[in-house]
């Protein structure tokens, strides 16, 4: 039987990505793998895109079956408009991240390593787009553990003791997030004796109407949850992150905050919305704890960036506080919720790479300063990435014709409905806006005031910058005056989770 | 009593697992020594494959292998689970060569593997 075309797109995707990686391997100028990257990652985002498309009109959710094998005993890959517009993002992210970090790439790593990084990236991708479509528990723990592999392996890239130090902090964490992660899939695996997400579903309903092995269940949950909670650096697991994404080159740091850690939480939010349902999960009180310590985080996050004096470790907190808002929407527990917390994803994936990014330009028109204090007037130096800053800065704290708003928008809509938590989300949204606003102002009005520290040597233009953060910077403005297109999407391809 | 030393004897391998388990988990997060930190990981891995592999068991059946013939499923224990122990198994050797390669790299400059003291010096090369 032919499949419809557009079926293979995601399993082609992920094998694209990996051969391309391979491939590297043979090349030994870091410059042809580069190109062989941002190429690759472009075509998959222009498969996703047509895919998004296909789905989003067919309003169609398919499964692909691996090598024939029926189920319950084959793989699976599973794909609606939701994965496939997340897939798209994923890899137009990682394509643009490495455009607008290559010229620091090439000066941060060694000349015969950079293939290696560029291996290491599509790799990374290969593994984000795997999560976000597989429909069998335990490729999703495999896919974690590549995620993490490769992640550490482009934290380490520049390959100074200070890097090194951070990417074994990283690991650390990371083995201790997916081993609980595993744990929860073997106990599921034992109880259920399913490894597929369909099947589970089915067994887990069974047992739930029987009321039999409820604490089991919860432990499960539990245990999931917290796998992807230090792995995703939701409060209170965030130590690790900002030394590992602030030390990291340019497109490590944007690839790393903007994508990886959400890749996890898509993978979470498909197994209680396919496996536990949202109802179950919710009786199971999980989506308090959700809830509890997504509020502290985005709260803690901005605290902790306030305090910070380091440029891109200032972003990489910032990041904690906007994982922080991902898990307020999906501990509100409704599908309202979940669908802010999605949109929260999507935006964030555009936003916090610019920013790195731009950051990044500045440090190096400032001749690599960090600290905001040396950076003042770095902005006047390059007009064009002092801009897209402020663009990301105000898109951050919540401007509206921004990507922001509408996340803030959503979230306190969405809590409207649910009277024990509405204070507390309105609260901390607020609360949580104005510490945004004293960390990103005072550094945009940095970035602009005329200092001593500005170089006067004329730096030579960098168009891939640029390209790549102007393209970052239409999707932030894009994603916050077009909303309403992309809300339906996300509900419909919620919709067809269930 | 009698009960509860037999249901201990016929889950022996579930609950060493899981002190198995405690024992990799908490040395992974507060080992100061980066090898021991390592074998932690190990023991950890390790004690889940032991218990996949305890619940693939089935008392009185032969390895999944076919012989004389025999095409029953009855004759055979649950082969998933030893597949699942295998691509683990994978899994965690990758991810310690990586571990060892970062420490040695990490002897190399600074001629320690307690990790506190690697902290500290890394903090006095910073100022």
């Amino acid at each position: 039987m032919m499949l419809p075309w557009y079926q293979n797109i995601p399993f082609a995707s992920i094998f694209l990505l990996m051969i391309a990686g391979v491939l590297m391997l043979l090349m030994k100028r870091g410059k042809s793998a580069f190109i062989l990257a941002f190429t690759v990652s472009l075509t998959v985002a222009a498969l996703s895109a047509v895919l998004t498309v296909a789905l989003y009109t067919g309003n169609e959710r398919f499964v692909y079956t691996m090598g024939e094998f029926p189920a319950p005993w084959g793989n699976e890959l599973a794909a609606g408009p939701l994965e496939a517009l997340l897939a798209f993002m994923f890899s137009m992210g990682v394509a643009l991240s490495l455009l607008g970090g290559r010229s620091d790439a090439a000066n941060d790593i060694l000349a015969p390593k950079q293939s290696i990084f560029y291996l290491m990236m599509c790799e990374l991708t290969a593994a984000m787009l795997a999560l976000t479509y597989t429909n069998d528990i335990f490729t999703g723990y495999v896919f974690i553990e590549i995620s993490t592999l490769s992640a550490c392996s482009i934290v380490m890239a520049r390959d100074t003791a200070k890097t090194i130090v951070a990417t074994i902090r990283y690991l650390v964490i990371s083995l201790l997030g997916s081993g609980l992660f595993l744990i929860g899939v073997v106990m599921l695996y034992c109880i259920t004796g399913h490894l597929l997400i369909p099947q589970l579903g089915e067994k887990i309903a069974e047992l739930v109407a029987t009321g039999t092995y409820t604490e089991p269940l919860t432990i499960v949950a539990g245990l999931l949850f917290i796998g992807v909670a230090i792995k995703s650096a939701l409060f209170p697991f965030y130590a690790w992150l900002p030394f590992a994404h602030g030390g990291a080159t340019t497109s490590s740091s944007a690839v790393l905050s903007g994508l990886v850690l959400k890749s996890y939480i898509i993978l979470l939010v498909k197994l209680f919305y396919e496996v536990f349902t949202i109802e179950v999960i919710r009786s199971l009180k999980v989506t308090n704890i959700m809830f509890a310590f997504g509020v502290i985080g985005m709260l803690v996050g901005s605290w902790r960036a306030i305090k910070e004096e380091h440029i891109k470790r200032m972003l990489a907190y910032s990041s904690v506080s906007q994982v922080g808002y991902i898990f307020m929407g999906l501990g509100l527990g409704t599908n309202l919720g979940v669908a802010a917390a999605f949109y929260q994803i999507l935006v964030h994936a555009a936003t916090k790479p610019m920013l790195f990014i731009s950051a990044g330009r500045l440090i190096d028109v400032q001749g690599h300063e960090k600290s905001l204090y040396r950076l003042r007037g770095a902005a006047r130096s390059d007009p064009l990435a002092g801009v897209l800053f402020t663009l990301g800065a105000l898109s951050m704290i919540g401007l509206p014709l921004l990507a922001g708003f509408i996340v803030k928008f959503g979230l306190a809509s969405a809590s409207l409905i649910n009277p024990h938590r509405m204070w507390i989300a309105l609260g901390a949204l607020v609360v949580s806006t104005v510490l945004n606003a004293l960390y990103y102002l005072p550094a945009v009005i940095a970035l602009w005031t005329p200092s001593g520290f500005m170089v006067r040597v004329k730096q030579p233009r960098d168009w891939r910058f640029a390209v790549s953060a102007s393209a970052f910077g239409a999707f932030v403005v894009l994603l916050g005056v077009s909303c309403l297109p992309v809300i339906d999407l996300i509900e419909n391809g919620l919709a067809l989770w269930t | 009593m009698k009960e509860f030393f037999t249901t201990v004897i016929s889950y022996r391998f579930e609950i060493a697992a899981m002190v198995l388990f405690g024992i990799g988990f908490i040395n992974l997060l507060l080992q100061r020594n980066l090898i021991r930190k390592i074998i932690a990981f190990n023991v950890m891995d390790s004690s889940v494959f032991l218990f996949l592999a305890a619940q693939g068991y089935i008392q009185g059946r032969i390895a999944p292998m076919i012989v004389n013939g025999d095409l029953s499923a009855a004759t055979y224990i649950n082969p998933i689970p030893s597949g699942l122990v295998l691509t683990g198994i994978v899994v965690s050797v990758s991810v310690s060569a990586f571990f060892l390669a970062l420490v040695q790299r990490l002897y190399k400059k600074y001629g320690t593997i307690d990790f506190d003291e690697i902290m500290t010096l890394a903090k006095k090369e910073a100022e």
